[in-house]
């Protein structure tokens, strides 16, 4: 109860945005394919919340996130399918279900390559991230419904406004109570000085691994809000450059700094999808010529996030 | 012994991707080594090699050798124009912030010579400049073969590495390079121009890499702007197998890499082949988080 | 009585060098112990095996009677040995307040879910903690920097933050590491009195290394001399004062101080 009461602020402004947007989205002002942009941003910003655990609190570079974010979104597809539970009611479990897994991976694979650090640790990751990625291009000899490189086909839709939005909602207050409870205090003690943080008692190890577990849970999550939002996964949707997408989110929005990414994921995406819409069909190619162009001129006017002009 | 001639066929089928790896590698090991960063744009310029020569020939049929002179000045003008334009306004910045820099020049030369006006999207044929022949040898019973573009591929990267060595070891520049890679800041009060030190690392490892190019697409002659994406991550996978910053280390982890992957699609399935590099690369940071050949001392 | 650390024939070596050579001492509780020798003699290396942040080559190090020479560095803290180090190392960026709280949390524990639903057992905690931040920022003369940046104070009151950090982990064996270097005489004066007073406050047992030898014989009981990784000598002060090898080794490089 508690925890409601202590957001009741946070709480109050979702409903708000949430009563406003349903009611664009209702009286039909938007296009179909925007309120599907809106709802991709939320899930977004969850999956890029779970890099700023692991990356911005923390400081674990991670260069593999979206493997955890495929994992979840082919968890949660593949359970949907094969079980029978396509409905709205089992939709939250199928969630759960791949956020876990998501959590399950990380914890296997975090305990051997947490120990790396930095560039290492990022390299790790990139290369887990194309293990996974083969994984998916090969799973069809597992399961047929996986679909492999071809892509998996045919999954429901169940992801709408309401689970999006309020899903993502939910687990952003479960990161800032985190964040701000002695675990989080932990993360931002590790990130700083590792040596430092041993010496007054902290587990290093573990709280390393338990940041990384729950952030690649939320990108678990995330995935598979996506899976049944877009109703198609190919193993290219989870490939190093989507990645990198959340990395871009999280280094906009300022590391260690929530509400940065939220204002970054609907910035960044925003921007990407917006460009789709606004270019003339005949210069749409250009569209990922004036992307990087535009990245690389944010990093150099703001190399610490949108929100700081300086490291304050 | 049909089988072992059979292994070793692909393992030289192995050394020569390896080599080309290692070519990339170099240009990755040399910049990380002096700016600690992960130069995502250098597979692309790996890219830019092969499209370049693929115009030198196909346009102006020149001849092999002045292919690859004037390939390697322009990607060397290219990562020149690379760091200068990208990277030194941020030599100060958040490495992360210069790392996704990175990925954003590499997102450009992609996209940029993907148009139409540019180079193209499509797979284009790499025009050989000469006939592939096979050469067999047998040596007591066991039977394998070269072919010239592999000789070529192994000659010009073992001469390639011995310039670099001398270039490191045994002149003023090279001295420049060790200096500024082991620290920065004490280098600029010894004097040495760390600018120009910079650039010519850049220089050095396009020129490499716009080498590595015109050898794999002479090897493998398919050509495509998103080419250099996975051979580039692979390169740099080797580099820090081999141990980062080291050049030797870069050629050794680029023929580990390469060898591997031939090897497993050979005997597995070539579906399989990027995700043992990873397990590699696992095992060895593992065993020795710097790489086989690095050395780091913590100290607390 | 069991003294609170005892060291057995420690050794380790980097390459080469051979930084602790055979260190055996002994720390009765309530005891300050001073370890003086010139630069390299590897005064810091011990810190650094008793904390385990160095893994011994040989030896053994028992602390309360008991072998805690294979436990991780977070074990031994938890079990009682707090330090600081030569070179600062404060969370830079954290606020003053939750440098020492982080401490005091590191023992105790609420859950995650406490932590997320915000029960009573996390308020119980986080509240003692900030007492516990309050109490020592007072007592070391950090009043009123709870919301500072660490990184932002002089360097005086970090030293002293650094100090405060250790004793939120409510230690029983106090490792101070050069907590003079830096400081000029009048602000040696004010660590000698706060180290008596942190001393009895807490009823701590303290090892302290330090060059400054006003501050190192003035508040140890007894005296640790070494050089070459080996130790000297060890006595009081006034007999280390006399002893012929200790000047040799160390006073007469300085002159007497
Ligand atoms: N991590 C390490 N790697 C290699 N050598 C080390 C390491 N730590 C310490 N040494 C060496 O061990 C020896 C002892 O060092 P130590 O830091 O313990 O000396 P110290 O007595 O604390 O000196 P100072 O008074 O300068 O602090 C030195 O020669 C030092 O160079
Ligand atoms: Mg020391």
């Amino acid at each position: 109860m508690r925890f409601f009461l202590e957001s009741k602020r946070h709480i109050l402004l979702a409903l708000v945005i949430y009563a406003a947007l349903r009611l664009l989205f209702s009286l039909g002002i938007v296009s179909e394919y925007i309120e599907q942009v809106v709802i991709y941003v939320f899930i977004v910003i969850l999956a890029a919340t779970g890099l700023n655990v692991i990356y911005g609190y923390t400081g674990q570079f991670s260069l593999g996130h979206a493997a955890f974010y495929g994992i979840g979104a082919y968890t949660s597809a593949y359970l949907a399918k094969t079980s029978g539970l396509e409905s709205i009611f089992f939709f939250p479990a199928t969630i759960l279900a791949g956020g876990l897994m998501a959590a399950l991976v990380a914890y296997v694979i975090g305990i051997p390559i947490l120990r790396l650090r930095d560039d290492f640790l990022g390299i790790a990751t990139l290369g887990f991230g194309i293990l996974v990625r083969v994984f998916f291009d090969n799973s069809d000899r597992i399961s047929e419904v996986l679909g492999g490189s071809r892509g998996f086909t045919g999954i429901v839709k169940l992801t709408n406004l309401e689970t999006a939005f309020f899903v993502t909602v939910f687990l952003l207050l479960v990161t800032r109570n985190l964040i701000t409870s002695r675990y989080g205090l932990f993360w931002r003690c590790i990130k700083e000085d590792e040596t430092a943080s041993a010496s007054i008692g902290i587990n290093t190890a573990r709280m390393k691994l338990m940041a990384f577990v729950y952030g690649c849970f939320l990108a678990g999550v995330a995935g598979a809000l996506y899976a049944h939002l877009y109703t198609f996964l190919h193993p290219s949707n989870f490939d190093f450059l989507r990645s990198i997408d959340f990395l871009i989110i999280v280094i906009l929005g300022g590391m260690g700094n929530i509400a940065g990414t939220i204002y970054a994921g609907f910035i960044w995406v925003g921007f990407i999808e917006g460009l789709r819409i606004a270019l003339p069909g005949n210069i749409l190619d250009l569209r990922w010529v004036f992307i990087p162009l535009l990245l690389i001129a944010l990093m150099m006017w703001r190399p610490y996030g949108l929100m700081t002009k300086k490291k304050g | 012994m049909e089988q072992a001639s059979y292994i070793l066929s692909q393992v030289i089928n192995g050394l020569q991707l390896g080599a080309v790896y290692a070519l990339i590698a170099l240009g990755y090991t040399m910049v990380y080594g002096i700016l600690r960063l992960i130069n995502f744009a250098h597979g692309d310029i790996f890219m830019l090699g092969a499209f370049i020569a693929y115009f030198l020939l196909s346009r102006f049929g020149m001849p092999i050798y002045l292919v690859f002179l004037a390939t390697m000045a322009v990607t060397a003008l290219a990562g020149y124009l690379m760091e200068k334009i990208a990277y030194k306004p941020l030599r100060n910045a958040p490495k992360i912030s210069l790392l996704i820099t990175a990925v954003g020049v590499s997102l450009f030369l992609e996209y940029f010579c993907s148009l139409k006006a540019v180079f193209t999207p499509d797979y284009i044929a790499f025009p050989r400049p000469f006939e592939v022949e096979t050469y067999n040898f047998s040596l007591g019973g066991l039977e394998f073969s070269f072919t010239n573009i592999q000789v070529l591929i192994f000659a010009i990267t073992f001469s390639a590495l011995v310039l670099l060595y001398l270039l490191i070891y045994r002149t003023k520049q090279g001295k420049a390079m060790r200096a500024v890679s082991y620290d920065r800041e004490t280098a600029a009060l010894m004097g040495i121009n760390i600018d120009n030190t910079v650039s010519l690392t850049f220089m050095v490892g396009a020129a490499l890499a716009g080498m590595g190019g015109i050898l794999y697409a002479m090897a493998y002659p398919q050509i495509n702007v998103f080419m250099g994406i996975m051979p580039g991550i692979k390169s740099f996978i080797a580099a820090v197998l081999g141990g980062i910053g080291i050049i030797h280390g870069a050629v050794i982890g680029g023929l580990i890499v390469g060898t591997s992957e031939v090897i497993v699609s050979a005997f597995l399935s070539s579906t399989y082949r990027d995700g043992v590099i990873f397990i590699i690369l696992l095992i060895v940071l593992l065993v020795k988080p710097s790489g086989i050949f690095g050395k780091r001392i913590d100290k607390v | 009585m069991t003294a609170v650390l005892e060291v057995d024939r420690l050794t380790k070596s980097f390459g080469g060098i051979q930084a602790v050579d055979g260190i055996s001492f002994k720390v009765p509780p309530g005891e300050t112990l001073g370890i003086i020798g010139p630069n390299g003699a590897g005064k810091t290396t011990v810190f650094n095996l008793i904390t385990r942040f160095y893994t011994p080559d040989s030896g053994d190090i028992r602390f309360m009677g008991r072998s805690v020479t294979h436990l991780a560095p977070h074990r031994l803290a938890r079990l009682g040995i707090g330090r600081t180090f030569q070179n600062l190392r404060l969370f830079r960026e954290l606020t003053v307040a939750e440098n020492i709280t982080s401490a005091y949390l590191s023992g105790n524990r609420y859950s995650p879910f406490a932590g997320i639903f915000r029960t009573d057992r996390h308020s119980v905690v986080e509240k003692k903690a900030w007492q516990k931040a309050y109490t020592l920022m007072d007592f070391l003369g950090l009043a009123g920097k709870g919301d500072a940046p660490a990184g932002s104070l002089p360097y005086g009151e970090q030293r002293r933050l650094e100090l405060a950090r250790a004793l939120a982990i409510e230690p029983k064996l106090l490792l101070i590491d050069e907590p003079g270097a830096g400081m000029n005489p009048r602000e040696i004066r004010d660590l000698v009195e706060t180290l008596r007073d942190v001393k009895k406050r807490f009823n701590l047992t303290i090892i302290m290394i330090e060059h400054q030898m006003g501050l190192v014989m003035n508040i140890s009981d007894h005296i640790l001399v070494m050089d070459f990784g080996e130790k000297i000598m060890q006595g009081t002060p006034a007999e280390v004062r006399r002893d012929a090898r200790v000047i040799e080794a160390y006073l007469g490089e300085e002159g007497p101080a």
